[in-house]
This record gives structure tokens, C-alpha cells and sequence, in this order.
């Protein structure tokens, strides 16, 4: 492997969704992972922990998943840019440390190769079943963004775009990958260095005297600093002021929680990321992601084939959720299929914005294969009836 | 509190300060701790050490979990980071390899860093993490209103063990040697030039310390236990602890009224995880290891 000094492996490749996506985090200038084993997602940083010495960084296998969940928080405000890995249960005990980004707004990426639940499960097999707790899973009111990527490509590109977002908005950026889309191989193309767009942390320029840590922007966003650099800060995850102080205050609780939620609005209209086909006359839309997406678009063929007036709405940024774009669809199409690996999760999200106005109709699975596209082109038919 | 501690034995000048106001964001007085609590006093000791050190005050940061202890990061007018309960050693730990330069101080409490933390303290012990834990040791879980913790000693009467504690409780001196540290000390809140000495010590000291400060909690512990007030715990650790410099560790476990061993029982060298993680790296990769120190995310 011949890597640039930045750590980016430009060529064409022939990379899984695991291995795809650890390039990303390197592309993406991530120099700490910290992990714990848990199939199927080890992959991710086992390429780290191979891959780091020679770009300059440090990968540590931690004694569980809240001390991953942590210490890459810890590396962030060393003025590194950091992630972690993992699965299932190893997501759940993730919770609080997501919940603790979201609140001390540390800019990290947690990536989750979804395998089916719930408690250990299917650790070989897929699922999409942590949707609702990538957005819920923490006590409070939280923002955070996740990302679906349902090919290996994507897994480096979305990857990239995830430490990007991390970085814009200070926000735990979660990957939602599934077992299919970690396990399956296809062609990768990694560009030049100088071709990729990455965020930078927004350093402030303030002087210490002057700086107040979580003194927002116009974007709702504050400024970072880094631990060492003379500004002596506070983090907290209790409720704080712009200075970072604990406060009991009922106004300073509305004020903060809001804005965490807030910040992330643009993701809900202008900033959300989905990709689309055939939906300019289309009567039934399929929204889908991950790899049902994949399964999703032959239905949409032969519904096609069939005469069936089908198109295609796959999520990429599935939180926030896409509103502003299923809102539009909302008033003009007959009917949303939903298939997801789970026993309706997205769907519920759907049908919030549709509002009665269109027919949402869930295609469930609980996990450890895909779906069969016969299953989901008999929905859009019945759908188009 | 007692009466005669209240008066003020001279008019003081206007613009008096106590030396150990620039160490503390004194924008965020008066603190939450009750009066004649220990932990105030182990903060005046790690001021005067950070002081006696000459540190690069710029350069040290400290990281807690939650309790009362845990509100140390909250008072330190240092980069200071305020976690989550138990995982101040897993934060500390990202902070330091992510930034070598710094000195990460973790501070917090017995329950916080014992039991629900308790499995991140043995293997920063033994990774030998350059780390220096001080440990508020009230033998419960104060914050939370005075529940038995895994310091608790045997027969304590504790908001959870109403009819006595009876399961046994960790030795965190014997604890920390066994898993690794590279320096352990005892020292009560009655210690204090004894405790400032360690700190200033392992500010100095490479590798996994470990300092227990035993401290009292006389709202909830003592008060729960007739043990008087924070005076009657000064005259008993006073008349209870016995310096031990270099005793064995596994001698020196607690209990609820019998001596109490101080000192310093373990000061030895071992590799740091910086150090070993470079041997390896070297020796594997040669030339091609790129030595993470200079950690930088403009890059
Ligand atoms: C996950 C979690 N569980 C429980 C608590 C409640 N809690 C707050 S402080 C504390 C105990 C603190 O005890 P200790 O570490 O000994 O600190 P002290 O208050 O005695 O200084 C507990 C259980 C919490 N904050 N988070
Ligand atoms: S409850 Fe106990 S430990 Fe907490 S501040 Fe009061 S005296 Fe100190
Ligand atoms: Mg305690």
C-alpha cells in the first residue's frame, strides 16, 4: 500500500464497506480511533491500527465501548480528529458518550455497522434496527447527524463528509452502515489529496480573554479550542452557560438544548443528503437506505416493467430527518413504500411528514438478510391500486 | 462548623489574596462543598503543589467524573474537563495520547473511579498511562446522598446499608499497585503538607500515580456514622494514622475505625504506554513510523 503523506490512498480499489470507510476517516484527517472488537465492524479499525504508524496517529483498543466512546472525546479536545467503531452492543453502551458530545458539542464520528438485534442477536448478519436509537438513544433532547452509505464508495465518500459535518456543526456525526454494506466488496476510487474537500476545526481567533466557549456563531455553532493552547476552558455535560459554567438556570436549559437541536435544522431542508430517480411522474415513491436501497431499486425496475408509475427516494442523511424534500413529494404522489430491515423505524418518520396526505406503507424484516424484491414490488403495487 | 473558626482574628486588607486564587476561576465562588468538607483542602494542597511544581500552568489539565469530588474540574482555572460518571481515565487517556505535551491530572472520587470506573483505573494501571490519579476517598458515594461505595469499610452504617455494610471493600492502595502503578501514596486531609509533597511529586513523575486522599464527609458519612463533625475527623485521622513509607500495600487496608496506614508505598520505574507503543513501532516499521506526536486537525 502506498499512501500520501496526508494518509490518503488515492488509486482504484477493490475495498469492503469496512475497509473503504477506515480510508475515509484518514482521507478525512482522523489521526485517534479508539475501539473495541465487535463483529461485524472490526474491520474498520483493525485497517486503522495497520494503517496509522505510518501516517502519525495512535489507534488504542480500549477495555469496552463506554472507554472508546470516551477517550476519542478526550483525543478531540487534544486537537485531534477522532472516531470509533462499532456494533450493536457495543452501540448501546455508546448512548451516554453520544448523549456527552451532543451536549459538550466534541466533534466526533461513531460509526455503527448495524447487525440484527436486539441484544446480541445476529453478530454476522444485518439489520437496520438501531435507526430510531441513533436519534433517541440518549437520555435528553440531543442533535446529532447519521449518514447511510449503501455502497463501499460511499462508505469513503460519506465518511469524509461525516468529520466534515462533525467539524461544521460540532456534533457527533454517526455512520450507519450495515453488515451488507461492511462486508461487500466492490470497486473504490480514492482521489488525490488536494481533490478532497475537508473541514478544518474552526479554531476561534479570539484571544483568551476575550473567548467564551460555547458563544455561538450566526450559525448557532460556537468556536473550538484545543486543550494546551492557553485558554484555560471548562467543559461540562451539565447544563452551561456560553462561558461553559454549570448552570441550574431554567432559561439557560431552554436556551442551550434548543440550540444543540436548532443548529441542525438545515439538515431537515437545504443540507439534507438523498438521492433520487424517476420521481417526475412517479405515483409510488420507495424510500429506502443502506442496502435495502439496493434491493429497493430492482422492485422499482420491475414495477417499472410492470407499467407502475415507481420512483426511488433513497436517505443518505436520515437525521435529520430529509422534511422539506418527503413534504414536497408528500402532496403530489399517491403513496411512500417503506422497506427497512427492521420492524419500522423510518417509516414512522415518513409518515410524520406525509401527514395523511399520501398512503405510507412499511415493508418490515427483522434482520439477517435482505429483503426480497418481490416482497417490496407486491407493496408497490398494492400501493399503486 | 464550629463558632470559633466564624471570627475573623484581624481586619482584612481590601485587597488581599490568597495565594492560590490564580489557580482557581474565583468567578465561580463560593464553591458547593459543605463546610468542613475534605475536598476543598486536597484543592488547596494541589494548588500549592501546582505552585511548588513550576509547572506550565497552560499545559495541565484536569479531568473528573461526576460526584461531589468530580466538581473539582469545575473550580481548576486550568483546561478542565468535566465528564461522565467513572470515565474521567478513558478521557484522560484520549487527551493525553492525542496530546503528549499536556499534563492530565484526573481527579474524582472513590465510587466514581472505583466502581462504576473501576475497570478503566486497572488498565490505565496497567498500560501504565502518564496519567496522575487523585482519588477523594470519603468511603461513599457523597453526591448522591451517602450510599455505600466499593470503599465503603465493613459495618458503616450508609444511606443503602441501613443496618451496616457487610460486603468487604477495596484496598485502591493495594488495588493500584497490583495493577500497575508507578507510584502510590496515602494521605489523609489532616496530611496536608504531606499530600501537597506527592502531588508536587508526581507532577514530576512519569507514568500512572496514584494518590488517595482519605477525606472526610461530614454531612453524610460522619453524620451517619456519629463520627462528629469535620473537626472530631481531624483528631481522629490525626490519631488514627500511622506513616508508612514504604509498607505493603496489602497491609494498609481500612476500616471503619482502626488505623489508618499513610505514605508513600510504591515509587518505581516502569515504561510508559508512549514509550512502549514507539519501541514497538520502531522496531516493526523502522523508518516508515511516523511518530504521532505533533497531532494536528488543520491538517
Ligand atoms: C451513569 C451514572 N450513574 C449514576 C450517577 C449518579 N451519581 C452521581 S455522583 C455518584 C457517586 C459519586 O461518588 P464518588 O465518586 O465517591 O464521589 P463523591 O461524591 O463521594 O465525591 C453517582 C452514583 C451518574 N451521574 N451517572
Ligand atoms: S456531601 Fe460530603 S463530600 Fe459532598 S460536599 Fe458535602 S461534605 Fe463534601
Ligand atoms: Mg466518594
Amino acid at each position: 500500500m502506498q499512501a500520501d503523506a496526508k494518509g490518503v490512498l488515492t488509486g482504484v480499489h477493490f475495498l469492503d464497506g469496512d475497509h473503504a470507510c477506515c480510508e475515509g476517516t484518514l482521507a478525512a484527517g482522523a489521526r485517534f480511533a479508539a475501539g473495541y472488537p465487535i463483529t461485524p465492524s472490526t474491520e474498520v479499525v483493525e485497517r486503522f491500527a495497520q494503517r496509522i504508524p505510518t501516517v502519525g496517529g495512535v489507534f488504542i483498543q480500549m477495555e469496552d465501548e463506554l472507554a472508546a466512546s470516551i477517550a476519542i472525546q478526550g483525543a478531540v479536545w487534544g486537537g485531534a480528529k477522532a472516531f470509533t467503531v462499532t456494533s450493536g452492543p457495543g452501540f448501546s453502551l455508546m448512548m451516554e458518550h453520544i448523549g456527552y458530545a451532543a451536549m459538550t458539542e466534541t466533534p466526533c464520528v461513531f460509526v455503527n455497522v448495524q447487525r440484527g438485534g436486539p441484544s446480541t442477536g445476529l453478530p454476522t448478519l444485518p439489520a437496520q434496527a438501531d435507526m430510531m436509537q441513533a436519534k433517541w438513544g440518549s437520555h435528553g433532547d440531543y442533535g446529532i447527524v447519521a449518514l447511510c452509505p449503501n455502497s463501499p464508495q460511499e462508505c469513503f465518500d460519506l465518511t469524509i463528509t461525516g468529520f466534515n459535518i462533525a467539524e461544521e456543526f460540532r456534533v457527533p456525526v454517526l455512520m450507519m452502515l450495515d453488515e451488507c454494506v461492511g462486508h461487500m466488496t466492490e470497486k473504490v476510487v480514492i482521489p488525490e489529496a488536494e481533490q478532497l474537500e475537508i473541514t478544518p476545526r474552526r479554531y476561534t481567533k479570539l484571544p483568551p480573554e476575550e473567548f467564551r466557549l460555547y458563544e455561538p456563531r450566526e450559525d448557532m455553532v460556537p468556536d473550538m479550542v484545543r486543550a494546551g493552547a492557553g485558554y484555560r476552558f471548562h467543559v461540562t455535560g451539565l447544563t452551561h452557560d456560553e462561558r461553559g459554567y454549570p448552570s441550574m438556570n431554567v432559561e439557560t436549559q431552554d436556551r442551550s438544548v434548543r440550540r444543540l437541536v436548532d443548529k441542525l435544522k438545515p439538515f431537515s431542508n437545504g443540507r439534507a443528503l438523498f438521492e433520487t430517480e424517476d420521481l417526475e411522474d412517479a405515483q409510488v415513491v420507495v424510500v429506502s437506505y443502506g442496502i435495502t436501497s439496493r434491493v429497493a431499486q430492482r422492485a422499482i425496475q420491475l414495477a417499472r416493467a410492470q407499467g407502475i408509475k415507481a420512483g426511488k427516494f433513497r436517505i443518505i442523511s436520515a437525521w435529520p430527518f430529509p422534511d422539506q424534500a418527503i413534504d414536497a413529494l408528500a402532496g403530489r404522489v399517491k403513496a411512500f413504500v417503506v422497506p427497512e430491515l427492521n420492524l419500522g423505524q423510518m417509516v414512522h418518520e415518513v409518515a410524520r411528514v406525509a401527514a395523511g396526505r399520501a398512503k405510507v406503507i412499511p415493508v418490515t424484516h427483522a434482520g439477517g438478510t435482505v429483503h426480497n424484491p418481490e416482497v417490496i414490488l407486491n407493496a408497490i403495487v398494492e400501493a399503486a391500486r | 462548623m464550629n463558632e470559633a473558626t466564624l471570627e475573623t482574628p484581624f481586619e482584612m486588607p481590601a485587597d488581599a489574596q490568597n495565594p492560590v486564587e490564580p489557580f482557581l476561576r474565583m468567578d465561580r465562588m463560593p464553591h458547593i462543598w459543605c463546610p468542613g468538607c475534605g475536598i476543598g483542602t486536597t484543592v488547596n494542597c494541589f494548588t500549592r503543589a501546582l505552585l511548588d511544581s513550576k509547572a506550565d500552568l497552560d499545559k495541565v489539565a484536569v479531568v473528573s467524573g461526576i460526584g461531589c469530588t468530580g466538581r473539582v474540574a469545575g473550580y481548576a482555572n486550568l483546561d478542565s474537563f468535566h465528564t461522565t460518571h467513572g470515565r474521567a481515565i478513558p478521557f484522560a487517556t484520549g487527551l493525553k495520547l492525542a496530546n503528549p505535551e499536556l499534563q492530565v491530572v484526573v481527579y474524582s472520587g472513590d465510587g466514581d473511579l472505583f466502581a462504576i470506573g473501576g475497570n478503566h483505573f486497572i488498565h490505565a494501571a496497567r498500560r501504565n498511562m502518564d496519567l496522575k490519579v487523585i482519588c477523594v476517598n470519603n468511603l461513599t458515594y457523597a453526591m448522591t446522598g451517602g450510599q455505600t461505595g466499593p470503599a465503603t469499610p465493613s459495618h458503616v452504617i450508609s444511606a443503602t446499608s441501613p443496618y451496616g455494610v457487610f460486603e468487604p471493600s477495596f484496598n485502591l492502595v493495594q488495588l493500584a499497585e497490583a495493577a500497575g502503578a508507578a507510584y502510590v501514596a496515602r494521605w489523609t486531609t489532616y496530611h496536608v503538607k504531606q499530600l501537597a509533597r506527592s502531588m508536587e511529586e508526581v507532577m514530576k513523575k512519569k507514568g500512572f500515580c496514584f494518590i488517595e486522599v482519605i477525606s472526610p464527609c461530614p454531612t453524610l458519612y460522619q453524620r451517619r456514622n456519629k463520627m462528629g463533625d469535620g473537626l472530631d475527623t481531624m483528631k481522629f485521622y490525626k490519631q488514627m494514622s500511622k506513616t508508612r513509607n514504604g509498607a505493603p500495600t496489602s497491609e494498609c487496608a481500612l476500616t471503619k475505625a482502626g488505623e489508618i496506614v499513610v505514605g508513600k508505598f510504591v515509587d518505581r520505574d516502569r515504561p510508559g504506554y508512549f514509550e512502549m507503543m514507539s519501541a514497538q513501532m520502531h522496531e516493526t516499521l523502522g523508518d516508515r513510523y511516523a511518530s504521532p506526536e505533533v497531532m494536528c486537525s488543520e491538517c
